[in-house]
């Protein structure tokens, strides 16, 4: 089920364009395709607050793109509802952080509705939340959650790391008949890459892709640690060969590609800018441990932040915050 | 068909009918449930009839409703059938919700029914949401969500309240103020003697109703609806009616007097005084009203029935309706928790 991304899509047609780009890139398509897709949130009508939606409310008009106010509980409610009685709502949380305030409908509607009755419902919404550190935007404009949502039943959570998986899984999250919830890091939304242009270039919700081969050590990288980690794997080549995974998704998740890497290189690094207790870390290597043991050659190695929320001060928030260095670090730990 | 036309002699019979069927449910769920045959948790509305049967009975096909965690009389007056609601209370395979909801998440979507909601206030979005759909597509049902007095302590529901309140969604909220929120009275929990008043902070009508006249009940939501369908947005309509029982079943109900119940029933019983209405103005015989009442219990003896009789849900369904589009993690982690997993050693 998985696949490397850089073989299999480069018959394609591409365009280089960024992050922020791809992700509007998607969303605009899917609103051409299907009527019933709508987007929703605070200063939507303006792109919001990193400029993703951009254009689209001059594009697409009033009724499919629309301001709310500041109402986070009331928007994933009113989500699920809608979704519920056939619409698709793509619905912005402007910084995951804010989750808090909106958690109730998160778990218990959204992720419950369809369960509860019986399978009678179908709740296809998709929730979009900025994540991530480094703009001094301190403790509660900074934080990586998705750990938090992963943990739900009845939730898919997806967290692209380049502009072709963030293009290919916001189309794939509004197609799909589950709700999503979309995590987009922030300083990432100017990284550029090769996304298809195809309208039906869609990427799997659940599939993992191996995006530089190795044998020696496997890291498994999110987000801004994915650009991080194939920084690493390419200045130690000829020294340690290095695999980098982009799980893409989070749940579910593709620990089948992952097991197999590791069974090639029986080394794993996972870098993810979450909490590292009870969080994304310990369910790569649960998952490993559970489905590979004996392909370990030495103990997981976790990069992440050590369970602070994010200050303020440019300093601190480097302290605090996992790099490149890191993933060296915890790479020559197990090499 | 949940319209009720309740200017006619039939519509009017067809209310009584309902409201007898929404007791005697509420009767035999009470009687079962002290019979240990209900598992869970169950939560009565005998004494609100009025504003279940006059609520939906002012709707049309089409029209949604979210419900509270008092949600059996609301759903009897949406149309549900009381032997497969009867059965998921029962946990029943064929209950309304294959036996995965219970009483609190009785749900019905072919019925417009979308859904009980025990998290407190958490019905007002989910209405809100069903009305984003209705004014996305232009159509011409209206979304309702019934309330209680309670929820409107809750956030959700004042940001539900201006969320609809701005964009103008065809959304009707009704609340159903039974004097009591679990078991704190209205009075200790709101500063302000009618709840309706607070629709002056969101700019939309607010109406005082008698909770206990279904006609009245009936006539202040088909006005809320009618302003809903010609694009005037939501209306918030409160009831005022009373709970005969506790907040659950079990509840010792210490925070109120047998006296004060007595009172309401002898006096204020929402279907004695209406069948009595209609007796006055001869619509109704005596020996008719206990044929409709003998006609509700009859059908709550073959409800029973179904509901005892029903096979038990499949233990593998309790795997299934998580997703659309399942993933691998749930019969993996089912695999890996099953005894006939090999001894380490063998891998």
């Amino acid at each position: 089920m998985s696949k490397t991304g850089a073989t299999t899509e480069s018959t394609e047609s591409t365009e280089t364009i960024t992050f922020r780009e791809a992700i509007r890139e998607g969303l605009r398509e899917e609103m051409k395709n299907d009527d019933a897709v709508m987007l929703y949130g605070q200063d939507e009508e303006d792109g919001e607050s990193f400029e993703v939606t951009a254009g689209l409310y001059e594009e697409f008009g009033g009724r499919r793109v629309r301001n709310t106010p500041i109402s986070e509980a009331a928007q994933v409610g009113g989500a699920v509802g809608a979704a519920a009685t056939g619409l698709r709502p793509v619905v912005e949380l402007s910084f995951s952080d804010f989750i808090g305030v909106c958690f109730d409908q998160i778990m218990n509607q959204a992720g419950k509705t369809r369960y509860m009755f019986g399978g009678a419902s179908e709740v296809p919404l998709v929730l979009r939340a900025t994540e991530g550190a480094g703009l001094s935007a301190a403790a509660q404009h900074s934080g990586t959650v998705h750990t938090l949502v992963s943990h739900l039943p009845g939730i898919k959570t997806v967290a692209p790391s380049t502009p072709t998986a963030a293009k290919g899984l916001i189309k794939s999250s509004i197609r799909s008949p589950d709700p999503v919830v979309f995590f987009e890091n922030k300083t990432i939304y100017d990284e550029r890459g090769e996304v298809p242009t195809s309208d039906d270039h869609t990427i799997p919700i659940g599939e993992a892709s191996i995006e530089h081969l190795g044998e020696d050590v496997t890291v498994v990288a999110t987000q801004r640690l994915f650009s991080e980690a194939m920084s690493v794997a390419q200045d130690l080549e000829g020294d340690v060969s290095v695999e980098v995974i982009d799980p893409r998704t989070l749940y579910p998740l593709d620990a089948e590609t992952i097991i197999e890497s590791v069974a090639k290189t029986g080394r794993l690094v996972i870098a993810d800018e979450s909490p590292m207790s009870y969080g994304f870390h310990a369910e790569v290597s649960s998952r490993v441990v559970e489905d590979g043991f004996f392909t370990l050659d030495a103990p997981p190695q976790r990069v992440g932040v050590p369970d602070t929320p994010i200050p303020f001060a440019p300093g601190l928030e480097k302290e605090v915050l996992p790099n490149g260095a890191d993933i060296k670090r915890a790479i020559r730990r197990v090499e | 068909m949940t319209f009720l036309n309740i200017d006619s002699p039939e519509g009017r019979q067809e209310a009584l009918e309902k409201m007898l069927l929404a007791r005697a449910f509420e009767d035999t769920v009470q009687d079962q449930f002290a019979d240990g045959e209900i598992p869970g948790f169950v939560h009565l509305s005998q004494g609100q009839e009025a504003v279940a049967v006059g609520t939906c009975g002012a709707l049309r096909e089409g029209d949604y409703i979210t419900s509270t965690h008092r949600a059996h009389g609301h759903s009897i007056a949406k149309g549900l059938e009381p032997d497969r609601l009867l059965a998921e209370l029962y946990g029943k395979e064929p209950g309304q919700c294959r036996g995965k909801g219970g009483s609190m998440h009785v749900a019905d979507l072919d019925q417009g029914m979308l859904g009980a909601q025990p998290i407190v206030g958490a019905s007002a979005p989910l209405a809100m949401g069903a009305g984003i759909t209705a004014q996305y597509g232009n159509e011409d049902w209206i979304s309702l969500a019934f309330i209680g007095d309670g929820a409107v302590a809750e956030g959700q529901v004042h940001e539900s309240f201006n969320l609809a309140a701005t964009w103008g969604l065809p959304v009707v909220f009704v609340i159903e103020n039974n004097l009591y929120s679990e078991g704190m009275v209205f009075d200790e929990q709101h500063n302000i003697e009618d709840l309706a008043d607070m629709s002056a902070s969101y700019g939309v009508p607010g109406v005082v109703v008698d909770g206990q006249d279904v006609e009245a009940v009936h006539e202040a939501v088909s006005e809320a609806r009618q302003r809903a369908l010609e694009d005037e947005g939501p209306t918030i309509i409160e009831a005022k009616t009373y709970r005969y029982r506790g907040h659950f079943e079990g509840d010792q109900q210490p925070y109120r007097s047998d006296e004060e119940i007595e009172e309401w029933r002898d006096e204020r019983d929402p279907i004695s005084n209406f069948a009595r209405k209609l007796i006055e103005a001869g619509e109704l015989t005596e020996s008719g009203l206990e044929e409709l009442r003998e006609t509700a219990e009859a059908k709550m003896a073959d409800a029973l029935e179904f509901a005892r009789k029903a096979d038990e849900a499949d233990a593998d369904e309790a795997y299934e309706d998580v997703f659309v589009e399942t993933v691998p993690e749930i019969e993996q982690h089912r695999e890996r928790l099953a005894r006939e997993q090999p001894h380490w050693g063998e891998y």
